[in-house]
C-alpha cells in the first residue's frame, strides 16, 4: 500500500511529468490559457493514460515473451492511436455529455508525448500491472495539477505589465521555470515519509 | 533550371534560421528542454532527430500518392516509428553512453511534433529531393537550437564545456582528437574557487531549462523583429501537426487565435490613452 502512495506522490509532486520530466510540454504551453480548457485536456489525458497502460501492459508481456521487445515503440504508438480513435467513437455513441466535454481534446492526445512516455516508463521501471495503472493515474493527475495551476498563473500574467522584450512566449516560459522551481521544494518528501522503505 | 535550384536552396535554408523549428515554430519543445543538460547530449539528440526526419521525409514523399488521404496520419506514424526504432538500435549499439543520457526521449522522437509536422505540412505534398532538403534544413535548425541550449546550460550549470565528448566519438575508435574530453573550467582555472565562485546547479535542473529557453526565445524574437519578422507565438493549433485532422477543434482554434490577436491590440489602445 505504501508503495502506491509513494507512486501517487511522485507523480503529483516530486516527479511531476510536466515540471520535472518535460513530458507533455506542447499542450502545457498551448492549451493552458484558460481554466476550463486546461481542466478538460487534463481529464482526457488521465483517461487515455490509464486506458493505454491497461492495454499496453499485457501486450508488452507478449512482446517480451516472444523476443519482440524491439517492436515496443511501433506497437505502442499504434495501439495508442487506435485506442484514442476507439474511445472517441464509443464516447460519441454512448456518452454524449462526456464527449462534448472531452471530445475535442482526444485527437490531440495521440501525439502527446506524455502518454507514450508513461507507457514506456512503466516498462522501463518494471512495474507490475497494478503499479503501472496507479503510476499512470498519478502521472495524469500530476499533468492536470500543473496545467490547472499554470492556467491561473497565465491569467495573472495577462493582466500585468511585462517588460516588452519578454512579452508572449518568453514570459510564459520564465513563469513555468518559477513554478517548476517551487516544485523542487517537494524533493525528499517521499524519503522523509519513509514510503519507499 | 536556375529558378528550381534557387528554390531548392531556399527550402534547405529556411529551416535553419527563418523557420527554425524550435525557436520560431515552437515545435519539439519537450525534447529540446529535457536533454539539453550538456552540449554533447543536445548534439546527439539533434543528430538522431535529423536522421529520422530526413529518412521519413524521403519515404513519405515517395509514398505520397500511394497513401490514401484518410489514413495518412497513422501511415506517417508507422513510417516514423520504424525509423525511430532503427536509430534507437544504432545508438544503443554504437553510442551506449548517449542512449543512457537520452533515455526515454530517444523512443519519444516518434511523437516529436517536428517530424509529424513536416510530414503533414511538406513531405506529403512535395517531391523527394525537396522534401529531403527540407528535412535536412529543419534537422540542422533543431540541432542548432539544442546545441545553443546545451552550451548555455552546461557552462552556467556545471562550469564545463563539451564534457562527455569521448563517449560520442567512441564510434570512431579510442582517443580521437587526442583524447579531448571537454573542459572543466573549475579544474582548469583553480582561482575561480578562491573567488568563491560556484556553478549554478539550477541551470541543469528542469527550471533552468525553462528559463534558458525563455531567454533564448526573447533574444530570437528581438532579432526577428529587427529584421521585420514576427514574434514566435503558440497560437492554439497553428503549431500543432494534428490541426489539419481534427475538424472538431477548428472552431476552438480560431477562437484562441483571435484572442491572442486581440490582446496586444487592446494593450496598444490602453497605452495610447
Amino acid at each position: 500500500m505504501k508503495f502506491y502512495l509513494a507512486l501517487l506522490l511522485m507523480g503529483l509532486l516530486t516527479q511531476n511529468f510536466v515540471l520535472s520530466k518535460f513530458l507533455g510540454i506542447c499542450p502545457f504551453l498551448g492549451v493552458s490559457k484558460k481554466l476550463d480548457t486546461s481542466a478538460g485536456m487534463s481529464a482526457a489525458v488521465v483517461l487515455v493514460m490509464v486506458l493505454a497502460t491497461a492495454v499496453t501492459w499485457p501486450i508488452n508481456v507478449f512482446l517480451e515473451n516472444n523476443d519482440l521487445a524491439y517492436l515496443q515503440t511501433i506497437v505502442f504508438i499504434l495501439v495508442i492511436a487506435a485506442l484514442v480513435q476507439l474511445i472517441e467513437i464509443v464516447m460519441k455513441k454512448y456518452l454524449k455529455p462526456l464527449y462534448k466535454a472531452l471530445g475535442i481534446y482526444l485527437p490531440l492526445i495521440t501525439t502527446n508525448c506524455a502518454v507514450l512516455g508513461v507507457v514506456l516508463l512503466n516498462v522501463d521501471n518494471g512495474y507490475n500491472y497494478m503499479q503501472s495503472l496507479v503510476n499512470s493515474f498519478a502521472a495524469g493527475l500530476g499533468f492536470g495539477l500543473a496545467m490547472i495551476m499554470f492556467a491561473g498563473v497565465r491569467g495573472r500574467i495577462e493582466n500585468n505589465d511585462i517588460p516588452k522584450f519578454l512579452e508572449g512566449l518568453p514570459i510564459t516560459l520564465i513563469a513555468a521555470a518559477l513554478v517548476s522551481l517551487s516544485f523542487l521544494g517537494f524533493a525528499g518528501i517521499i524519503e522523509n515519509m519513509g514510503l519507499l522503505a | 533550371m536556375a529558378a528550381e535550384k534557387k528554390s531548392l536552396g531556399k527550402e534547405f535554408t529556411k529551416g535553419i534560421i527563418k523557420q527554425n523549428p524550435v525557436m520560431r515554430l515552437v515545435l519539439g519543445t519537450c525534447a529540446t528542454l529535457a536533454v539539453t543538460t550538456s552540449l554533447v547530449n543536445g548534439f546527439g539528440m539533434g543528430v538522431s532527430v535529423t536522421i529520422v526526419l530526413v529518412c521519413s521525409n524521403i519515404v513519405i514523399s515517395l509514398l505520397r500518392k500511394a497513401i490514401p488521404n484518410k489514413v495518412r496520419i497513422p501511415a506517417y506514424i508507422v513510417v516514423i516509428a520504424s525509423f525511430v526504432t532503427l536509430v534507437q538500435m544504432l545508438v544503443k549499439a554504437y553510442v551506449p553512453a548517449l542512449d543512457k543520457s537520452l533515455g526515454i526521449f530517444l523512443p519519444l522522437i516518434v511523437v516529436n511534433c517536428i517530424i509529424l509536422g513536416r510530414a503533414e505540412a511538406f513531405a506529403g505534398k512535395n517531391g523527394v529531393l525537396v522534401s529531403a532538403l527540407d528535412g535536412l534544413g529543419m534537422g540542422i535548425g533543431f540541432t542548432a537550437a539544442c546545441c545553443a541550449m546545451g552550451v548555455i546550460r552546461e557552462f552556467l550549470g556545471g562550469g564545463t564545456f563539451m564534457t562527455g565528448l569521448q563517449s560520442l566519438l567512441s564510434v570512431f575508435g579510442e582517443n580521437v582528437l587526442g583524447g579531448f574530453d571537454g573542459i572543466d573550467f573549475y579544474k582548469a582555472f583553480p582561482f575561480l574557487e578562491k573567488l568563491t565562485l560556484q556553478p549554478m546547479t539550477i541551470m541543469l535542473l528542469p527550471s533552468g531549462g525553462f528559463f534558458t529557453f525563455g531567454i533564448l526565445m526573447a533574444v530570437t524574437n528581438r532579432l526577428a523583429e529587427r529584421k521585420g519578422g514576427k514574434k514566435a507565438e503558440l497560437n492554439g493549433c497553428g503549431s500543432c501537426p494534428m490541426a489539419a485532422v481534427c475538424g472538431a477543434n477548428k472552431a476552438e482554434c480560431a477562437g484562441a487565435e483571435k484572442e491572442t490577436a486581440a490582446v496586444p491590440a487592446e494593450k496598444k489602445e490602453a497605452a495610447a490613452e
